[in-house]
């Protein structure tokens, strides 16, 4: 029986609709959707990932989930607001059985093969705390509109990631000279279900492999990793998109090349090679590979629309982080860039985890306000206020984030 | 009904971006009933005249002319909010569904494909937002410590 659902002129009204102005943003409709494919095979997602009730489902097939500002406050990600990101579909609990870790490629000395244990047993085990956020994080701002997931700003989490050092297996397994590249294979299944096709297959080059936070990971906060974000093994490489940190990874390939593996090659995670304008059918010769991500900053604390009663005071916090490197200044703004006031920052717990920020702010009087936070990274590179380059697939959209604020009876 | 409406909130799927001509009638109160060119939207025994609905069908697609091919084709290996989720022009689409059908095991639309192309086209167009959108509308709320 076909479920409809009907959507009222009420809740479109809600929305503030203009005459004349139908420009409407993705993040701002909740009430206009509906939800979908709860009628089919679909597990609640909230159920089925132990999701905070407030975390926003982009897509069920595949699975893409993200959190909200407000959401991101805790200084640790807890499991339960990590965002969720997915190119095929996630493995089942039967899969993960008798899980090995193949080393192969064109560099490795000999091939060799190792069991969960053995990786456990023969390895140091170190944890860092380690921001991973989605190249596509803010993709929802771009204009014209890049296709992928529209995620708003909630596609980041810092977590607590424990595992070995790829360094250290690298080194124990032996690599040739003309190694450049290490390559990730996963047991996700592609969409398609095809078994001959990966769903993902991405790659970091070597000096980042062997970098001493880049972990091969089996526990997340403190436990094993949770199905969807990888179990039980899952590459942690900080400072780089987050499709670089390879879920239910079984296979590593050393590569004398870069590695060609799914979503390495094509348009997939590349910028433009040169800023281009708007709308531009840019050529794949063009675009070059996605590194190190950008200066960002979220305002965690309060959540945007906040009404002050009879008060001209607000704290506010948040993090902020800069690809591999550190975050020197946070600085807010409640006159829309006109002037900007710093922010206590404190230093980062480890490389490439998140720095807390806070700030007292005392508004002038009454009215309607936007509190815009904005971070400046080693280099003295800062966010942008307006939307940054555009490019086809809509990636490191880092302009500065806001919130409203309502001053009443100042 | 509360859960329905939770899960509202929770769904914050793509824009569910209405042509221009609908907000248009929208706003003016209009009855939909005889709106030209389109099946005639459907409208719940207990709204008042005046008041208009979008159908969507259980897949979260827009019911409009297309929409059973569309559902047909295009959530086989994944969910439609992966097609609504993009705004894309008609040659865009083309080149998606060529893409697909070159590296992703998509089959030979046939004449479904200009039937597709035009449902996408017409229900979900692209919408400009410029440089950067406002913050508006916002969720308002009183704020305590």
């Amino acid at each position: 029986m076909k479920r409809r659902t009907f959507l009222n002129r009420s809740l479109l009204s809600g929305i503030g609709i203009q005459l004349g102005l139908p420009i409407v943003y993705a993040h701002h409709m909740p009430e206009a959707y509906v939800p979908l494919g709860l009628a089919s095979n679909n597990p609640d997602p909230f159920k089925e990932f132990g999701l905070h009730p407030e975390m926003l489902v982009l897509n069920d097939k595949p699975w893409n989930i993200e959190a909200q500002a407000h959401l991101l406050d805790d200084t640790i990600t807890p499991n339960e607001r990590m965002f969720i990101r997915n190119n095929g579909l996630v493995p089942k609990k039967e899969d993960l059985e008798n899980w090995t870790l193949q080393l192969d490629g064109e560099s490795v000395v000999t091939p060799i093969e190792f069991t969960l244990e053995e990786l456990k047993q023969k390895f140091n085990q170190h944890t860092y705390q380690i921001l991973l956020e989605c190249g596509g994080n803010g993709r929802s701002e771009f204009d014209p509109p890049a296709k992928g997931n529209q995620w708003t700003l909630g596609a980041v989490h810092c977590a607590n990631w424990t595992g070995i050092r790829l360094k250290d297996l690298l080194e124990e397994v032996g690599y040739k000279e003309d190694a450049v590249y290490i390559g990730y294979h996963a047991k996700d299944l592609h969409l398609s279900q095809d078994p001959s096709k990966e769903a993902i297959s991405r790659g970091i080059p070597l000096a980042k492999a062997l970098q001493p936070e880049t972990l091969l990971a089996f526990k997340m906060n403190g436990e094993d990793i949770p199905l969807v974000h990888g179990a039980p093994l899952r590459l942690i490489a900080g400072g780089y998109p987050a499709s670089a940190s390879g879920k239910w990874v079984n296979r590593l390939s050393i590569r004398n090349k870069i590695h060609d593996g799914a979503k390495m090659g094509g348009m997939s995670y590349r910028m433009p090679k040169f800023p281009v304008e708007p709308g531009t059918k840019v050529k794949e010769e063009d675009m070059e590979i996605i590194t190190q991500m950008p200066v960002k900053s979220l305002i965690t604390y309060p959540k945007t629309g906040a009404r002050l009663r009879d008060r001209k005071q607000l704290d506010i916090r948040g993090h902020a982080w800069a690809g591999e490197g550190k975050v020197t200044k946070v600085e807010y703004s409640i006159d829309f860039g006109a002037s900007w006031k710093n922010c206590r920052l404190d230093e980062p717990v480890n490389r490439m985890a998140w720095q807390h920020f806070k700030a007292s702010i005392n508004f002038p009087q009454k009215g309607y306000y936007e509190v815009w936070a904005k971070a400046t990274d080693e280099q003295g590179i800062t966010q942008p206020l307006l939307v940054p380059g555009w490019n086809p697939k809509g990636y490191l959209n880092n302009a500065c984030h806001r919130i409203a604020v309502m001053v009443e009876n100042g | 009904m509360v859960d329905l409406v939770d899960r509202l909130k929770k769904y914050r799927l793509v824009p569910l971006i209405i042509p221009f001509s609908l907000w248009l009638v929208l706003l003016l109160g209009c009855n939909m009933d005889k709106k030209e060119g389109s099946e005639p939207t459907v409208q719940s025994p207990d709204q008042s005249p005046g008041t208009t609905s979008l159908e969507i069908n259980e897949k979260g697609l827009i019911v409009a002319p297309g929409v059973e091919l569309v559902s047909a084709h295009c959530t086989i290996c994944h969910s439609a909010q992966l097609v609504t989720q993009n705004r894309l022009s008609r040659s865009q689409w083309k080149a998606t569904i060529r893409w697909m059908q070159e590296t992703q095991n998509l089959w030979e639309l046939g004449e479904a494909e200009s039937v597709i192309i035009d449902y996408l086209v017409e229900n979900y167009p692209i919408v400009e937002k410029g440089r950067r959108a406002p913050l508006a509308p916002v969720e308002w709320y009183d704020f305590k410590d």
